[in-house]
């Protein structure tokens, strides 16, 4: 068990490693950064200055090591827009894009699961179907379509919810949150409900297939024999079995909810490191998006590893080599 | 075609009401695909044809509604509906041909990893776990943020997020199928390994590859629209479905959801038609489910 874990955190080291060099690389072969610091009337002199500073003029080998170091130290870089710290910035937006992805995950999760053990436990009927073609149309949707859907109806149309933005917050250790206040609510469900969407399709779809797949073992049978009422078959004979491909898709699911937490957050405007990411990508504000690429990087490989885990707790026969 | 008509293949293809709607679906855009320019009156990207006067024309339903614009205008009065045909041409377009460029690369890929093993096999198989552990958006983003926009562009990112499923796949048959006898045939009767590859390996192992690549149009016309959507997509003067959609929201909150919400539709129903075949494809050809 050590060994594995030791072994685990070389190769996440060397992940985290090769990211970081393919960050470097993408992002010097692409534009000169030394405009975006300099004013638009500078002269050559002050150009040669500003990338002496940068460090622009040193041998990419030296530059990757310079960025490297800094790195491990701690120094992301500054924003050239904020004139702030990168880090910083990301982090003052982190817990707005954790909440959206959190409740967006909790939402799928409670739809998903019944929905799905209930389409596995009646593969033939219509409501199955009907069911399962609502969760194919739900991957087969263009999220921020819906999300523009969902402003358009509610927000435009009947003004039920707000369109934009984050709300009332409440702070709490320093972090703000908007779930705790009946106006943070409102503001939450619209971005939430789209940024859920596809992880409820294929939540819902694994759930199924495991579901399927259970009910054809000999201790379902046993169960049904020996008197146990239908939901105890289902959900703690059944569910509990089919929710071993649940975890590894739920840890994918996490990954790819903060991907495209940046298109929802576009969309609504809502205040997190995804929206920071597209208006630095459009700001071409280098700084921040090497940090955020760095930062998720290191949240998807440590989601990762976390659910090799999980994985191998909840079931003791998959042996970890 | 007897024979097709009488196989076991087309025998489910008709009894299955997902199959039909989903073919139906995808036979309907190819023929938009194709015919759109003979279906329109106006071609949106010619300037000449458009008049303002015709902006903002709602569809035909609502009042105010213009029947020569059936789902509308756009602010330049552009038609929406020519638009979407327009648009599903370039979507549609990438999408196939990002898949095309994906599955032969990473088919080769993995015949490569798979026959030769070794350090060959290591280095394609690490960068493929990398590339896995995070999700193709996320990639595809970081790239086009990285080189700017245009179709090319969008088909190299889409390229290079795209192959590592088809190597991964092709790579675990290969190892399979190089156990099997008639390969160890072939080896033995000394043909070159390059042959032994293309007319033994290659043939036997596509069989999987059949329904990721009808998927991953899908997925490619999915991942595209929301690059566009992001403006790091396709550029302005080859307006996809997706920067439709963008151009549209643009205009949402002044009610004018006609020229944002109908391209999405398309997406939607192109995206469903592909997924309702290649679910079908799935069941068809998975040999353990027989």
């Amino acid at each position: 068990m050590l060994g594995y874990l030791l072994k685990r955190l070389i190769q996440m080291t060397l992940v985290l490693w090769v990211v970081s060099v393919i960050v470097f690389l993408m992002m010097s072969f692409t534009g000169d950064p030394v405009f975006m610091v300099v004013p638009i009337d500078a002269s050559d002199a002050e150009i040669a200055q500003a990338r002496r500073l940068l460090g622009l003029d040193d041998s990419l080998p030296v530059q990757y090591w310079k960025f490297l170091t800094s790195l491990l130290q701690g120094d992301f870089g500054r924003s050239y827009v904020f004139r702030q710290p990168a880090m910083t910035l990301i982090l003052e937006r982190m817990p707005a894009t954790v909440e959206l992805v959190l409740v967006a995950m909790a939402l799928a999760i409670a739809v998903a699961i019944p929905l799905g053990v209930y389409a596995g436990a009646n593969p033939q009927s219509r409501i199955s179907r009907v069911i399962m073609a609502g969760s194919l149309l739900g991957i087969s949707l263009p999220g921020f379509w819906i999300g523009m859907v969902l402003i358009y109806l509610f927000a435009v149309h009947w003004g039920i919810f707000p369109s934009s933005g984050r709300g009332d917050t409440v702070e709490i250790f320093g972090i703000r949150l908007s779930i705790l206040t009946w106006d943070g609510w409102t503001h939450i469900v619209l971005p939430a409900v789209t940024l859920s969407l596809a992880t409820m399709a294929i939540i819902l779809r694994i759930t199924r297939a495991g579901m399927m797949e259970v009910g054809r073992q000999d201790f379902m049978k046993f169960a049904r024999a020996k008197g146990a009422t239908r939901g105890d078959v289902l959900y703690k004979h059944g569910l509990k079995n089919a929710l071993i491909p649940v975890v590894t898709i739920f840890g994918l699911q996490l990954g790819d909810l903060i991907a495209f937490a940046t298109i929802t957050e576009t969309i609504f405007s809502w205040p997190g490191m995804g929206k920071l990411l597209i208006d630095s990508i459009y700001r071409a504000d280098r700084p921040v998006i090497v940090v955020y690429l760095m930062l998720v990087a290191l949240i998807f490989v440590v989601i990762n590893f976390l659910v090799d885990v999980i994985y191998m707790l909840i079931d003791p026969r998959i042996r970890l080599k | 075609m007897t024979g097709f008509l009488a196989s076991e293949f087309f025998h489910n293809y008709r009894r299955s009401a997902s199959a039909i709607i989903g073919s139906a679906l995808m036979a309907a855009f190819a023929f938009a695909v194709l015919a759109g320019p003979f279906l329109v009156a106006q071609d949106p990207y010619d300037i000449a044809s458009l008049n303002l006067m015709d902006s903002y024309k709602p569809p035909v339903w609502l009042p105010g509604g213009d029947p020569q614009f059936w789902l509308g205008t756009d602010g330049q009065g552009r038609d929406v509906w020519a638009s979407i045909l327009y648009g599903a041409r370039i979507s549609l377009f990438i999408g196939l041909v990002a898949m095309v460029a994906s599955c032969t690369i990473g088919t080769l890929l993995g015949l490569i990893a798979g026959f030769y093993g070794g350090i060959v096999d290591s280095v394609i198989m690490r960068i493929a776990d990398i590339q896995l552990s995070f999700p193709s958006i996320l990639i595809a983003l970081f790239l086009m943020s990285a080189v700017g926009t245009g179709v090319d562009k969008v088909l190299i990112a889409l390229t290079a997020v795209g192959w590592v499923v088809y190597a991964r796949t092709v790579r675990g048959s290969t190892l399979s199928e190089i156990e099997k006898e008639y390969v160890q045939a072939a080896k033995v009767a000394g043909l070159p390994n390059h042959k032994i590859i293309r007319k033994h390996v290659l043939p036997n192992v596509l069989t999987p590859l059949i329904v990721i690549a009808t998927i991953q149009v899908g997925t490619f016309v999915l991942i595209e629209a929301s690059l566009s959507f992001l403006g790091v997509g396709v550029p302005i003067t080859q307006p996809s479905l997706g920067l439709l959609i963008k151009n549209g929201f643009d205009v949402l909150f002044s009610g004018l959801w006609w020229t944002s919400v109908f391209p999405g539709v398309a997406i939607m129903m192109l995206v469903f038609g592909i997924n309702l075949f290649g679910d079908f494809l799935r069941d068809e050809l998975n040999p353990r489910l027989k």
